[in-house]
């Protein structure tokens, strides 16, 4: 690790000051990759800004068909929470799925979608569901928000205050997880919503999570497993590495897909 | 017995008396040692697999904050690391043994490979000094393909004009051929046994002190044999009488094999203490363990098995390339020679076998001995092999093993491959772990999985076994430059408790409760009054340490000598002081009593007389009760058994789940079988995680892939099943415990079960063959493959 000032940010207008101020700086929401990353001197920000001492950035709130998930919140929290399970258990079964215990404590929903790991899981859940994230300065939809790998609509000093999850009609998150890292190898969010059906891929594009537009219209017309087929996500624009090639992934994304319109009923 | 009191004798599950130092945070491991005025060493690694040094500029590390001292081979002139097992070519020729220096000298061989180290007043700024080194590399091509490499091309080592390191052969070729060509039916088979880090908890670590007034070194290692680290670095390296070197293996967190070997670091520390006059700490980071801890496997082997009419084995053929890495590690070339081809006939009769082993260098780490050590790749072979001779005949694969397996009454039984085993009994395990693993049962089993869209498979490995390493007779015609005994030192202090100083160590395996369960057994006095010590040269007489699966067959043994010596001893003081004649002390329950009367002294009275003695006679005895042994067995002891693996595969997925693990060994007399079931257990876990999940990768310019644990995938908890472990025992015919070793079992015999019973769970796919490690996507790749 390399050195490097640290400010506990004690509001949200005090975290964008800092980072302002900062030559190459980083906010601190979790630190679940930042921190790994900055030990292995792969990171070297001169600045880290602590976002965890904002109160307002932290809780769950559920209004009317609307689930509100605040920006520091930890996976923990999510998985637990009644109130979320009562509007979309989907969601809290994929924070449950996010790395392993102590991850699940200390990481956030801000850090990661602001992060944008292409292997993560919840930008399928924000994809899928058709998230709003709300920052300091304005709201950004999920669709508009995640903008290619490890990249996002955020500008440098923007902090997420909050993302903002619709209620589905029914909805289910499939992931097949890789062996070593635990991550998604491919994972499949599919949510059945008023405005048709919504299939997020997270863990299998080059470009990070992606909707599968073959599969949300023949979901939309027949919300079925077998409206599934091995070719409505083709090979093109997947990654291929050691773990998976390409068509392996294209094949899991339609047999996580199956399962998960399974699971959702 | 008082109540609540355990029973601690041989057969008693005594729970380790290290867990509750080891489980609380209270072991000091070598990182947990910290010294008055502490340097720290990082290690400049090769980015390249192979490159020439043009020049090393290390001025600017030099001039940056807290940098003590950088070094360069350049620096550092001495001897290279030893390799401890000399092997002949099939032409009589010597190995070739390319120097495999400390710090580069001129070149790099793998990435890795050390170019310099930089000592500072801290980690961070040991580190921030490396990155200013100037190092101009003229960058060669890396030679990574095994049998490309064996062909030439790019030399690794100009100097010995080739990339063979020796071409090897066990048997008669000729012989062999000719049975084969007689034989009704001949499998052949193209196996990989495949790559593995081995990922010990406790990186490896090490602290060197250099005393100037009295000129002695202090090393603290993570070490699995102190002494032998002491002789080799002392002898071969750095010139340094061992009365002037100290070697500390504190508490050390799992080996596997890693932490036989002499490394580089901790020589390269060593020598720098003097030079610097400090000491300097050197931990591994987990990259580094990856990237330089010795790898293990890496074969690559073409075998034929040759089957008369009726199914009886009549020769084998094996041919095989083994990966060295780019340099000779210091037990490397015994592994895929006298710890594999020794092992080809496993528990079957097969009258006639050659082996030829082609040792390859290669721009990757050292690969060297990994639990096992070659009698996994050769377990792997056999248990493969024999599966598909079955299959591609048509007959049931239990059947065929036991048609071919050795008989019960036939020990000792010779081999064709140079061992002659001394007990053993294949069937009793077989039959014995057929009958825990419900193998009657599986076809419901199956069906029930088959209605699920799954597949169930079931696999079995019937497997021996060499080790309690090693006879020196045997080793030295083998090659082995040192006798393999084992030391050890019985202490009796005066009032009867007992230090017992043992030349093998622990790190994992409960010496600690093992040992003082055979001391006080035979003492007959409590297991509190029995201390064990090992790990530091300075305490301990000497110990070739703990590898092999060999503490207790070879170290336990000396024990047992050391401490009937000192019963002997104490007769005699009994005898003196009794006043009765020797021959007529009887010694039971940790007495000593005159023969058919009450006159009896306890064990601790006697031990008190011995340090305050009166009127002994000056000539005959003396005062004091210390004993110690070495001993040298006179074979390998031979551990076999049958695993039963059954495994579930999702066919649209390719991920196995091992639904049950069956592990019926034979490993002699059990002392602790607690500890026994946990070496199973572990074993297994690490047999299973090679056959499943665990693969070195590499890509085409020598750069890992899999170098850390995003990764490379270790085996976890929700791998595996709660696993049915037994045993069955016939005793060792040539150490009086009838111990034969349990430390690599688990190991050896569990991947081919593993994959025999994936296979077997695709065979109605039409899937015959796949590969380790049998990861979803290779699963799924066969399936694939076998339906087009």
């Amino acid at each position: 690790m390399q050195d490097f000032s640290y400010r506990k940010a004690q509001s949200i207008a005090d975290a964008v000051d800092a980072m302002r101020g900062a030559d190459d700086g980083a906010f601190l929401a979790g630190g679940q990759t930042l921190l790994p990353t900055m030990k292995q001197r792969l990171a070297a920000p001169s600045d880290v800004v602590d976002l965890s001492g904002i109160a307002e950035l932290t809780g769950i709130s559920v209004s009317g068909d609307t689930v509100t998930v605040g920006a520091m919140t930890p996976h923990a929290a999510v998985a637990a929470s009644g109130a979320v399970r009562d509007a979309i258990p989907a969601l809290c079964d994929l924070a449950d799925g996010i790395g392993d215990p102590q991850v699940r404590n200390i990481g956030t929903i801000g850090g990661s979608i602001a992060n944008n790991d292409p292997a993560a899981d919840y930008p399928a859940a924000c994809v899928a569901l058709g998230a709003t994230i709300t920052t300091d300065r304005r709201e950004i939809t999920a669709d508009e928000f995640f903008t290619g790998l490890f990249e996002t609509a955020l500008q440098d000093d923007e902090v997420i205050v909050s993302v903002s999850f619709p209620r589905p009609q029914a909805a289910a998150y499939m992931k097949f997880p890789n062996p070593a890292s635990r991550y998604a190898l491919v994972g499949v969010f599919v949510a059945r919503t008023g405005g048709g059906v919504r299939v997020a891929v997270t863990g299998a594009g080059e470009d990070g999570v992606f909707r599968a537009g073959a599969m949300e219209a023949a979901l939309t017309s027949a919300f079925s497993p077998d409206s599934i087929s091995d070719g409505q996500v083709g090979e093109d624009g997947l990654m291929s590495d050691m773990h998976a090639g390409a068509d392996y992934r294209a094949h899991l994304v339609a047999v996580m897909a199956r399962r998960a319109v399974a699971a959702a009923g | 017995m008082p109540d609540g009191a355990q029973e601690t004798g041989i057969g008693a599950s005594v729970r380790r008396f290290e867990d509750q130092r080891l489980l609380t945070g209270n072991g000091t491991y070598v990182d947990d040692i910290n010294r008055p005025g502490q340097t720290y060493a990082h290690i400049l690694r090769s980015p390249h697999a192979h490159a020439r040094i043009v020049s090393i500029d290390t001025s600017a590390a030099l001039a940056s904050p807290g940098v003590v001292a950088v070094f360069t081979g350049e620096d550092m002139q001495v001897g290279g690391l030893p390799c401890g097992w000399q092997i002949h070519s099939q032409d009589g020729s010597p190995m070739h043994e390319p120097p495999h220096p400390v710090l580069a000298q001129g070149k790099v061989r793998h990435v890795g490979d050390q170019v310099a180290v930089v000592i500072a007043e801290s980690v961070h700024e040991a580190r921030a000094g490396a990155e200013l080194i100037g190092v101009d590399y003229d960058v060669l091509p890396a030679v990574m393909d095994l049998k490309a490499a064996a062909a030439g091309g790019t030399l690794l080592h100009e100097e010995i004009g080739t990339n063979v390191c020796y071409d090897w052969g066990l048997g008669d070729e000729a012989a062999v051929d000719a049975a084969l060509a007689a034989s009704a039916h001949v499998t052949e088979i193209d196996i990989t046994n495949n790559r593995l880090i081995p990922n010990a908890i406790e990186p490896r670590a090490a602290i060197a002190e250099y005393n100037g007034s009295t000129r002695e070194y202090t090393l603290y290692t993570t070490t699995q044999n102190p002494h032998v680290i002491r002789l080799l670095m002392g002898a071969f390296v750095l010139s340094l009488p061992e009365h002037k070197l100290r070697v500390i293996a504190p508490d050390v967190g799992g080996g596997f094999g890693s932490k036989i070997f002499l490394y580089a670091e901790e020589t390269i520390i060593t020598w720098a203490s003097a030079r610097i006059g400090r000491p300097i700490k050197w931990t591994a980071e987990r990259s580094e363990s990856f990237m330089t801890d010795a790898h293990g496997r890496d074969h690559v082997t073409h075998a034929r098995l040759g089957l008369d009419a009726d199914g009886r084995f009549t020769a084998l053929k094996v041919e095989t390339h083994a990966n060295m890495g780019a340099y000779l590690s210091t037990f490397a070339t015994s592994v895929p020679t006298y710890l594999y081809a020794t092992l080809l006939a496993g528990v079957y009769t097969t009258p006639i076998i050659f082996a030829n082993t082609r040792a390859v260098f290669t721009s990757t780490v050292v690969v060297d001995a990994y639990r096992g050590a070659g009698r996994p790749e050769a377990t792997y072979l056999l248990e493969r092999i024999v599966n598909k001779a079955a299959r591609e005949t048509g007959r049931d694969p239990v059947q065929l093993r036991r048609q071919n397996m050795i008989q019960p009454d036939a020990f000792p039984y010779a081999t064709p491959v140079a061992l002659t085993y001394d007990s053993g009994n294949y069937q009793a395990t077989l039959d014995s772990a057929e009958r825990l693993a419900d193998v009657a049962g599986f076809a419901a089993r199956k069906a029930a999985s088959e209605a699920a869209g799954r597949k169930r498979g079931l696999g079995y490995s019937t497997y021996i076994e060499a080790c309690g390493i090693a006879p020196s007779a045997v080793a030295g015609q083998l090659g082995a430059r040192a006798g393999l005994f084992e030391s050890a030192e019985v202490r009796v202090h005066p009032t009867g408790s007992v230090t017992v100083f043992t030349g093998t160590h622990s790190h994992g395996q409960g010496h600690e409760t093992t040992f003082a369960q055979l001391v006080s057994d035979q003492l007959g006095i409590p297991i509190e009054s029995v201390e064990i010590s090992h790990g530091d040269t300075g305490n301990v007489q000497f110990g070739m340490g703990t590898y092999g699966s060999r503490s207790l067959a070879v170290g336990g043994e000396a024990i047992v000598r050391a401490t009937n010596k000192v019963i002997e001893k104490a007769r005699k003081i009994a005898a003196h002081i009794l006043e009765a004649s020797a021959e007529d002390i009887e010694f039971a329950d940790g007495s000593f009593t005159v023969a058919g009367t009450d006159r009896s002294m306890a064990f601790g009275e006697v031990a008190l007389a011995a340090y305050v003695p009166h009127n002994f006679p000056h000539d005959t005895l003396e005062p004091g009760l210390d004993e110690s042994a070495f001993f040298d067995p006179a074979n390998f002891t031979f551990p076999g058994g049958t695993h039963i693996c059954e495994v579930e595969v999702d066919p649209e997925t390719g991920v196995v789940e091992v639904k049950n693990f069956t592990a019926v060994d034979d490993v002699g007399r059990v002392i602790n079988p607690m500890i026994v079931a946990g070496q199973v257990h572990g074993g297994v876990a690490q047999g299973i995680g090679q056959a499943l999940l665990e693969g070195c990768v590499f890509d085409s310019e020598g750069q890992l892939l899999t170098g850390s644990y995003m990764d490379y995938t270790m085996p976890r908890a929700d791998n595996l099943p709660s696993f049915t472990v037994a045993t069955e025992t016939t005793l060792c015919a040539h150490n009086t415990l009838g111990v034969k070793g349990v430390g690599e079992v688990g190991a050896i015999g569990s991947p081919p079960a593993v994959i025999n019973a994936v296979v077997n769970a695709l065979s109605d796919l039409g899937v015959t063959d796949v590969s380790m490690p049998a990861t979803s996507q290779t699963v799924w790749r066969a399936i694939q493959d076998a339906r087009a």
